[in-house]
């Protein structure tokens, strides 16, 4: 057991913080408050390599673990919440199912197109009336001769509007529950297929997020990803993929407003004194510093795992259980410990509050997490 | 040119971070543990401009750095920008270096290596000397041109637009030749995830004494004759006033009161 990090992911580590602190950070509040696509940030992801870090060379990736990409994840959301979802939603929602589950030949024409990041890519489960039970699919897909006939809708989806591609599940037996469930890759142009107005959030508000509609959209046969039926455990592997990049993000959430908390606290004197000079400012941050670094611990060694076990399920819920958890109890405190200051949208620790919410609610709820680690203990 | 590659060497240090270093009270040298390193921002200018030569016409980029095992780390950078081979000049006889027997070191290194272009930055950002490449020039005997702030090449000769404080001279050089850069020349790129990775992968090739055709009394402390008598904080200047639309007898004028005003002349 090693906890250090090797000297390359030291590097690359001040390479993702160099890039974020530089190209991203001075646009985070910006996007924030005008509820924008990070389109300055996605720009600069496509540039410096970020849109295929975990992916082979051979496909157009970076070559990387997953460590460096839930690292990368980390780093943006210490700045911008927002960039970091963009980032996560395409590597672990857009284009992992495709590197997996692709044929050859699906392969070829997609993948070096989303690691380069040509390609947004995005990813649409959630309906309406299935979001933690996914059985409960509406979406209907009906093979008709060539091509199959989509019709539904989907919500709350991430990248939507901007992604040039969707990874979406749909019915295909409905009376086979979740083995009825069928993955599609869905282009943007294809006929029928549109998208619904941005919705208004109450954390990161700059992450593009909207409702999906299918009408009689026509997805070629061969845009089926996997086999049919097979989409519920395309769907469940991919979460559990996507589970370590929102972990990454809610970590990132807390290592970011305690960066902005220590710096306020050094600086602002209240009866004549920092405010770091108080005890209940020392215990606070110190409370918030270790359960920062055991947050990190969980999530880095499920990232690790990603890359040596057949499945990640326990480890990439229990880091998302715990590094969201952490998210939302460190940005409510150094929300805190501004005080007023820190209820002020002037302040990035607001933001990080109202961002870190998310972080408990999709990719699966904290109790979906839950679930899931319960399963292992009675198994 | 035709088809032959351009062999270039980008000479890059390894320096601290920050200017205000610490320094050790007993030889007036720099503390380099205290503080964290980056590639010298001249050097890494220059080595983006061979990069970009690289990208625009083909080249073989080999970076080349003297200084402590440590510094293998900007090498590795170097690796991950983009640079196709790397060389640390190391060994305790290169310890305790002036710009003369660093260049002296250098050049008895770059002498057995192919190249037509020599990069370097213009000055390191802990001694400031801005020496150590014109001297390698001198020892190599090869053109030097000075604060590049454009590099084109044209078949066997290289055309530089040169920067002096008020006005820019265009020079031609036959290569091989040496030139040193700026760090405003150019916004040089970052690394990426996977070239970092690679860069470990990669040998960095050593250089120590007993592989260098050298005189060991030009080596290290030995070879070198500058001695520092004392090193102190540099007092911070005042910006100056710009004083401009004035004919000269206006001028003279101004400074003559100017100058009683701060009581230097009576």
């Amino acid at each position: 057991m090693d906890f250090q990090l090797s000297k390359e992911h030291q590097m690359v580590r001040t390479l993702f913080q160099t890039i974020a602190q530089k190209e991203v950070k001075p646009y985070a509040q910006d996007v924030d408050e005008e509820e924008r696509f990070p389109k300055e940030a996605y720009e600069k992801f496509c540039r410096y390599g970020f849109m295929g870090i975990p992916y082979p060379k051979e496909w157009g990736g970076q070559g990387c673990d997953t460590l460096t990409y839930a690292m990368c994840v980390e780093e943006v959301a210490k700045v911008c919440c927002a960039s970091s979802t963009l980032l996560s939603a395409h590597t672990s929602l857009g284009t992992w199912p495709i590197y997996k589950y692709g044929t050859e030949e699906q392969k070829r024409k997609y993948m070096p197109k989303l690691t380069s990041g040509e390609y947004l890519g995005a990813f649409g489960l959630t309906e309406p009336n299935a979001g933690t039970d996914s059985s409960a699919q509406r979406t209907t897909a009906v093979l008709k001769g060539d091509h199959y006939l989509l019709n539904g809708s989907k919500i709350f989806i991430t990248n939507a509007g901007y992604a040039d591609l969707y990874v979406v599940f749909a019915m295909t037996e409905r009376n086979l529950g979740n083995h009825g469930i069928s993955a599609f890759i869905i282009e943007k142009g294809f006929p029928g297929f549109s998208v619904g107005k941005p919705e208004k959030k109450m954390g990161i508000r700059g992450s593009a997020t909207c409702e999906l509609f299918f009408k009689d959209c026509v997805v070629p046969k061969e845009n089926l990803l996997g086999q049919e039926g097979k989409g519920f455990i395309i769907a469940m592997t991919t979460l559990d993929g996507g589970r370590i990049g929102i972990a990454a993000q809610a970590l990132g959430l807390a290592e970011g407003a305690l960066n902005e908390t220590i710096q306020y606290v050094k600086e602002r004197k209240q009866f004549g004194r920092a405010l770091s000079k108080f005890q209940n400012t020392q215990f606070a941050i110190a409370e918030m510093l270790t359960k920062t670094q055991a947050a990190q611990l969980l999530l880095y060694k499920a990232a690790i795992a990603k890359d040596r076990q057949k499945s990640v399920s326990l480890e990439a819920a229990e880091a998302k259980l715990f590094c969201a958890d952490v998210a939302m109890d460190v940005t409510t405190r150094c929300v805190q410990l501004h005080g007023g200051y820190g209820y002020m949208r002037e302040y990035a620790v607001e933001r990080m509050m109202r961002d870190a919410k998310i972080t408990e609610i999709y990719e699966g709820t904290s109790e979906v997490q839950k679930m899931v680690i319960s399963k292992y203990a009675f198994k | 040119m035709g088809s032959k590659v351009l062999n270039i060497i980008v000479c890059i240090k390894q320096v601290p971070n920050i200017r205000e270093a610490r320094l050790d009270p007993g030889t007036g040298t720099m503390l380099r543990d205290a503080i964290p390193s980056i590639m010298n921002p001249d050097d890494k200018a220059a080595l983006e401009a061979a990069l970009r030569l690289k990208d625009s016409r083909g080249a073989h980029v080999t970076v080349l750095s003297m200084g402590p095992p440590q510094a293998e780390t900007a090498l590795r950078e170097a690796l991950a920008m983009g640079a196709d081979e790397a060389f640390l000049l190391t060994d305790r006889a290169f310890a305790g270096s002036d710009t003369c027997a660093t260049a002296y070191t250098i050049a008895a290194a770059i002498k057995v290596m192919k190249y037509d272009l020599i990069f370097t930055g213009r000055q390191a950002i802990d001694g400031d000397t801005a020496q150590v490449g014109p001297q390698i020039a001198e020892h190599l005997q090869i053109a030097n041109i000075s604060y590049a702030e454009k590099i084109t090449v044209q078949a066997d000769a290289v055309i530089v637009t040169s920067r002096l404080d008020n006005c820019s001279y265009v020079v031609k050089a036959k290569m091989p030749c040496l030139i040193t850069t700026l760090s405003e020349l150019n916004e040089p790129r970052y690394m990426t995830p996977g070239g970092v990775f690679e860069a470990y992968r990669e040998e960095i090739k050593k250089i120590t004494r007993r592989n260098l055709d050298a005189d060991s009394k030009r080596l290290g402390q030995k070879g070198s004759p500058t001695h520092i008598a004392q090193t102190c904080a540099k007092s911070a200047k005042t910006t100056g006033i710009v004083a401009d639309h004035l004919n000269s007898q206006e001028a003279a004028e101004y400074l003559l009161e100017k100058l009683r005003e701060q009581l230097i002349i009576s």
